[in-house]
């Protein structure tokens, strides 16, 4: 058929009353298929039956595939998703996946959800059990941090959130002040806030933090922290004294080479014997190392890209001026390395915040962990795929907001014409 | 006139290749020298040599009284004083003209910010580029590019300015325009090193010329002498090529 037929603009009415009737034909019987529970092709061989549609719908795109057929909808239909045979079959197969599968994703995430009731006796229907997340939803917010104290995490995530919100809409002249005062002096108070242990607070030991504040405090503390450690490594590994460069190469290849889950044990359980008799570092202070040196590792190799995409010419000009290696550094090449390197910092920032659900090796119980936890409460067995759903949603959110924001950086810091 | 540069028997070595061959050399103040050669003669190895981007295994380098070697200290404060212009203008691309020009100024010589904008936009108005200030380099032509990089060096008030070839990547629409900022520059009594081969130029503005070919300083002369009657063989067929 296809080879004594050639669809073209001279047949063009002939090509198309084919490939129309074919097209449609290849839908109705998919549609009947999937909503209406009938096999119009069933007289055919099972396989067959099943990619009916597929085949049919392939060749009645192949007759409507017509070079400057003068109809702007055809032509334009044509260059953008019906190009070749191939890009035609991507097109029915995205199409028909979609069909099939988003409506009863649908149906389980909403339309047959339970929503109402405070036990898994009250999910009756087919869907998604939400009640579980609402019932345990302080859990897996707060952790094992007592009720009646939760009010000091809230007050230490507003005011970060007024904080970050200032920054944004301060004058420029405030505005390196509102992000120094975040760096340096807020993790102090927010700490103190919500460890207690001074003006009356009730001291809180770290144990009992968990769910997503715990997520959010270790996330920050390493993000903060593993950026200017990878940011002298990166440089180390640049210098020209044997010592540093080696030290450095050293520190980057052994935490790079270890798995994350490995650090973390050994935080917990070989840590400890190094330390003097008597003295005793919190679990948490421990494992948010592991996790900055760990991620430090990383991020060093990240800028050290950055680094060696900048041309020799720009040490040259910096040298020339009269620029010392810290100036030249500070002023000339890291900002440009930095900015060149967004994309892979924003990488290394997402795969840490991510990493965070790991701490559970240590009994710490972050997001993720508190669900893992939850799922196994006799009454709420059976629970691990909405638990894991809503992780993986929260997870996704706050990704995504960093992803935003690297991208926006990326757009303000370029001044390429 | 005093010497400002002075080169004594300097040789320079890229492992065992040897780039510099027993280079002598002085420079008088406001003295302007063109060097000239094929490509490959270690004409901008020796002029990087001058502010030390280049390191020299033999022989002595003083600039302004400072010698110049491994154990220089205060290596920064002698390039502060020997400004340097670039091939490929070099400028910093994140930074704006303006920003390009005052930040060795405030930085390294710890000018207060105005001043140094003040004095900043006045080279940028001598190299006729001051309606660009707030403009970044990637939004200007290549000729305006290298005449922001020729004011950028100008505002840390050098004693002496070394040009690496500062015309090869342009556009020959665009020699012009800096051609004439460096032979401005010459006339307001500037100590120049100028390696080019805009022969043009060099007759115009230089002193003396240098022609190098191998690591060599093959001859040094007058410039009317050099062009009128060069005595090494080599020079004349070098001459004979490009003028």
């Amino acid at each position: 058929m296809i080879k004594f037929f050639k669809p073209s603009r001279n047949n063009l009415n002939r090509s198309l009353s084919i490939g129309f009737p074919l097209i449609t034909l290849a839908f109705v019987d998919f549609f009947a298929n999937t909503f209406l529970d009938t096999n119009l092709t069933a007289f055919l061989s099972d396989t067959l039956s099943y990619f009916f549609p597929l085949i049919i719908g392939t060749v009645g795109l192949y007759f409507i595939r017509i070079e400057f057929s003068g109809l702007r909808i055809l032509d334009n239909f044509n260059k953008n998703v019906n190009s070749t045979s191939f890009n035609a079959i991507l097109t029915l197969l995205i199409i028909f996946v979609l069909f099939k599968y988003v409506p009863s994703l649908l149906d389980w995430l909403f339309f047959d959800a339970n929503f109402n009731g405070t036990s898994k006796e009250d999910c009756t229907s087919n869907g998604a059990c939400w009640v579980f997340i609402k019932v345990w939803f302080k859990r897996f917010m707060y952790g094992m941090y007592p009720n009646p104290e939760q009010w000091r995490i809230n007050t230490a995530f507003i005011i970060l959130f007024a904080l970050v919100g200032a920054a944004f809409f301060v004058p420029v002249k405030y505005k390196k002040f509102i992000i120094l005062f975040m760096i340096f002096v807020y993790p102090i108070i927010g700490i103190k806030l919500i460890s207690g242990g001074i003006f009356g607070l009730k001291w809180i030991e770290t144990g009992a933090w968990g769910g997503l504040s715990l997520t959010l405090i270790v996330s920050a503390f390493a993000l903060i922290l593993c950026f200017p450690i990878g940011m002298f490594l990166a440089l180390g590994r640049r210098s020209e004294l044997p010592v540093i460069r080696y030290s450095s190469i050293g520190f980057i290849e052994i935490w790079r080479g270890v798995p994350l889950i490995t650090v973390l044990f050994m935080s917990a359980v070989m840590f400890p014997m190094f330390l003097p008799d008597g003295t005793y570092m919190d679990k948490l202070m421990r494992v948010i190392i592991a996790i900055t040196l760990f991620e430090a590792a990383y991020m060093a190799e990240v800028i050290r890209g950055g680094l060696q995409a900048l041309s020799r010419g720009q040490y040259d000009a910096a040298k020339s001026l009269g620029m010392g290696y810290w100036r030249m550094h500070l002023f000339v090449i890291l900002p440009q390395a930095l900015k060149l390197v967004i994309p892979g910092i924003a990488n290394t920032f997402l795969a840490l915040v991510k990493d965070t659900p790991l701490i559970f090796v240590v009994g710490l119980l972050e997001l993720a962990g508190m669900i893992g936890l939850a799922k196994t409460n006799p009454k709420w067995l059976g629970m691990a795929i909405e638990g894991y759903v809503f992780a993986g949603l929260v997870f996704w959110v706050i990704c995504y907001a960093m992803s935003r924001y690297s991208q926006r950086l990326e757009k303000k810091l370029s001044t390429e014409r | 006139m005093s010497n400002i540069i002075e080169l004594k028997n300097v040789n320079k070595w890229f492992d065992k290749f040897q780039v510099l061959k027993d280079i002598n050399l002085t420079v008088n103040q406001k003295e302007k020298i063109v060097v000239c050669g094929p490509s490959g003669s270690g004409k901008s190895t020796l002029i990087r040599c001058i502010n030390r981007l280049e390191e020299h295994q033999e022989g002595n380098i003083v600039v302004d009284g400072n010698e110049i070697s491994e154990n220089t200290k205060d290596i920064e404060k002698i390039r502060a004083e020997v400004g340097m212009v670039f091939q490929q203008f070099n400028l910093f691309p994140h930074l704006s003209i303006l920003d390009n020009c005052t930040l060795a100024p405030i930085w390294v010589k710890k000018l207060p910010k105005k001043q140094a904008e003040e004095i900043a936009l006045s080279n940028l108005k001598r190299v006729q580029i001051d309606d660009q200030a707030l403009k970044f380099p990637g939004q200007l032509s290549g000729g305006q590019q290298q005449r922001a990089a020729i004011a950028r060096a100008l505002c840390m008030e050098p004693k002496i300015m070394l040009f690496d070839e500062p015309t090869s990547a342009l556009d020959p629409e665009m020699i012009k325009e800096v051609l004439d900022v460096m032979v401005d520059l010459a006339k307001g009594g500037m100590t120049m090193i100028v390696v080019t081969h805009e022969m043009g130029f060099a007759k115009e503005v230089a002193d003396n010329m240098i022609f190098m070919d191998e690591g060599r300083i093959v001859e040094k002369a007058k410039t009317q002498e050099f062009f009128d009657n060069p005595k090494s063989e080599r020079t004349k067929l070098f001459l004979s090529q490009i003028l």
